[in-house]
């Protein structure tokens, strides 16, 4: 893909945010869609390509009334959609499809029309993990944290950091699941999960969902809304067991893949407005800022306590309160891009100032899989 | 209590639950490039070799990482309990519990030495847990 040569055109979550019990799964994907496309100002005759995880393509292009030229239905998780957004780049620059409809939906709370949970006790995860006692993400993703924290020198109390500043992004964003502040003790007083983890160290657990709609650079032009350009793009998978993880103390799948959108962009870290970093649980962040090489490793503690990623801070990160505070359907991944695409939009509620780049860095499964999309509002 | 999750063992992995039944933790090293590997596969995941071998490894390992999880899972009763990788001492990594040690932060100290002990479940399937090393 040529930087600049694909542009998102159409943008919005579903009507609905946090508590959805009236939806099903594939309801909130079509929510999303239908919300999309008026955003666009297309319907789905003008869309002839789909791209969706957690349902297959075939169900949301039949679902909408979608013939296809291109379907995706790349799925390694919570990243998925930043995947789908490089392949749907590719895909439009090589002529395979003109616009692209890009959905997320998960009735994450709610449940309602949701696949069970579950894995094959003969997958490799069946046999090596499953046995000892995970269940959900916060007994997998937080595996390597200890490690982590004593590598770095880092403390319960860096994590704690994390969940406080983003609240304060919360709190400027209406839609935002949890608003009221909260401090560092309130963190490390919360209920323990999985130690060193307690509460609001975690993400939220929440129903939503997400859209996005691509085209050419040329065809936006005469679109209603303002182009956000694809200008740099990366994705990497590591392994589907976080026991298996190469070095507990850094992501091999954030580094490819936020090398291969920095080169592929062509731009320095200092260009950069605006962050996303999906923060399913408090030590993601500090991972992402030091593999995507905004921080030095064993620096980023210090780099968020000393509000450089807070609110009129030089780098502004998860700015919609991120999964800790704003939203978590389960992959969150859609919401990055989507608050991405908002503040070159010039829309976001917490709005940063003649923001021009920003960045939506994905991780999937638990650091099993990454995806990067840098993005511009210049030409 | 429900009764507890178990591995399904495949043709690839089939030695790996038979050595554990036996008492052995058994590993995979390569005939090409020695790179030792986990989990078990017919092949090297370091140069795709095919030529490899099953060995005995010393049940030796480090405490690399782990947390204390507070919500058990139902089969794993009402107490909350580890959940650890450790580094072995021919390299590779592994999760397991570790047991015979009070489940608080203080005991489960980082780089601690650990041994392989074997727990007999149903089906034949035993477990690799790990303790900490004697001496």
């Amino acid at each position: 893909m040529n930087p600049k040569s694909v542009a998102v055109v159409g943008a919005a979550e579903t009507t609905q945010m946090g508590r959805i019990p009236d939806v099903s799964v594939i309801g909130l994907h079509a929510d999303a869609a239908l919300n999309a496309m008026a955003d666009a100002g297309l319907s789905a005759k003008d869309i002839d390509g789909v791209a969706c995880a957690g349902i297959s393509p075939v169900e949301l292009a039949h679902y909408m009334g979608i013939t296809p030229t291109y379907a995706d239905g790349t799925m390694v998780g919570g990243c998925s959609f930043m995947l789908h957004v490089r392949h749907a780049a590719a895909a439009i620059s090589n002529g395979l499809c003109n616009t692209v409809l890009i959905t997320h939906g998960e009735s994450g709370r709610s449940r309602v029309g949701a696949a069970p949970f579950g894995r094959s006790p003969a997958s490799l995860m069946g046999q090596f993990e499953m046995p000892f006692g995970v269940t959900s993400p916060p007994t997998m993703f937080t595996v390597p944290v200890l490690r982590y924290l004593k590598e770095r020198g880092y403390t319960e109390e860096d994590l704690a950091w994390v969940a406080v500043i983003q609240r304060e992004w919360a709190a400027l964003n209406p839609r935002a699941s949890m608003k009221d502040p909260i401090t560092v003790d309130d963190v490390l007083n919360s209920p323990m999960i999985a130690w060193p983890f307690r509460l609001l160290m975690c993400c939220l657990v929440t129903d939503g969902g997400g859209a996005l709609i691509l085209t050419s650079a040329d065809r936006a032009k005469d679109m209603p809304q303002r182009p956000v350009y694809i200008l740099g793009t990366g994705e990497s998978v590591e392994t589907p067991m976080v026991s298996q993880m190469e070095d507990f103390t850094t992501s091999k799948a954030f580094r490819v893949s936020g090398k291969k959108a920095f080169t592929e962009a062509g731009i320095s870290h200092s260009d950069v407005d605006h962050l996303m970093i999906y923060d399913a649980f408090a030590h993601l962040p500090l991972y992402g800022l030091e593999d995507l090489g905004f921080c030095e490793r064993g620096e980023a503690a210090e780099f968020i306590r000393n509000r450089n990623t807070a609110i009129g801070g030089k780098l502004p990160l998860n700015t919609n309160g991120g999964g800790l505070s704003y939203m978590h359907s389960g992959m969150y991944g859609m919401y990055a891009l989507q608050e991405s695409v908002r503040q070159l939009r010039g829309t976001a509620e917490a709005q940063v100032d003649g923001a021009k780049i920003s960045i939506a860095h994905g991780v999937g499964g638990m650091f099993a899989a990454s995806g990067t999309i840098i993005m511009t509002n210049e030409k | 209590m429900p009764s507890r999750i178990l591995p399904q063992p495949t043709p690839e992995t089939q030695h790996f639950w038979d050595g554990c039944r036996e008492g052995v933790l058994k590993l995979q090293r390569c005939g090409c490039c020695a790179h030792v590997y986990f989990p078990p596969r017919p092949f090297c995941p370091d140069c795709s070799s095919r030529d490899v071998e099953v060995f005995d490894a010393s049940g030796k390992a480090l405490l690399w990482s782990y947390v204390i999880n507070h919500r058990p899972r139902p089969d794993m009763g009402s107490e909350p309990h580890s959940i650890a990788v450790v580094k072995l001492a021919e390299g590779p990594q592994m999760m397991t519990n570790i047991v015979e040690c009070p489940q608080e932060p203080e005991f489960l100290v980082l780089d601690m030495p650990v041994e392989v002990v074997f727990a007999e479940q149903e089906g034949g399937i035993s477990l690799p847990f790990f303790k900490p090393a004697e001496g």
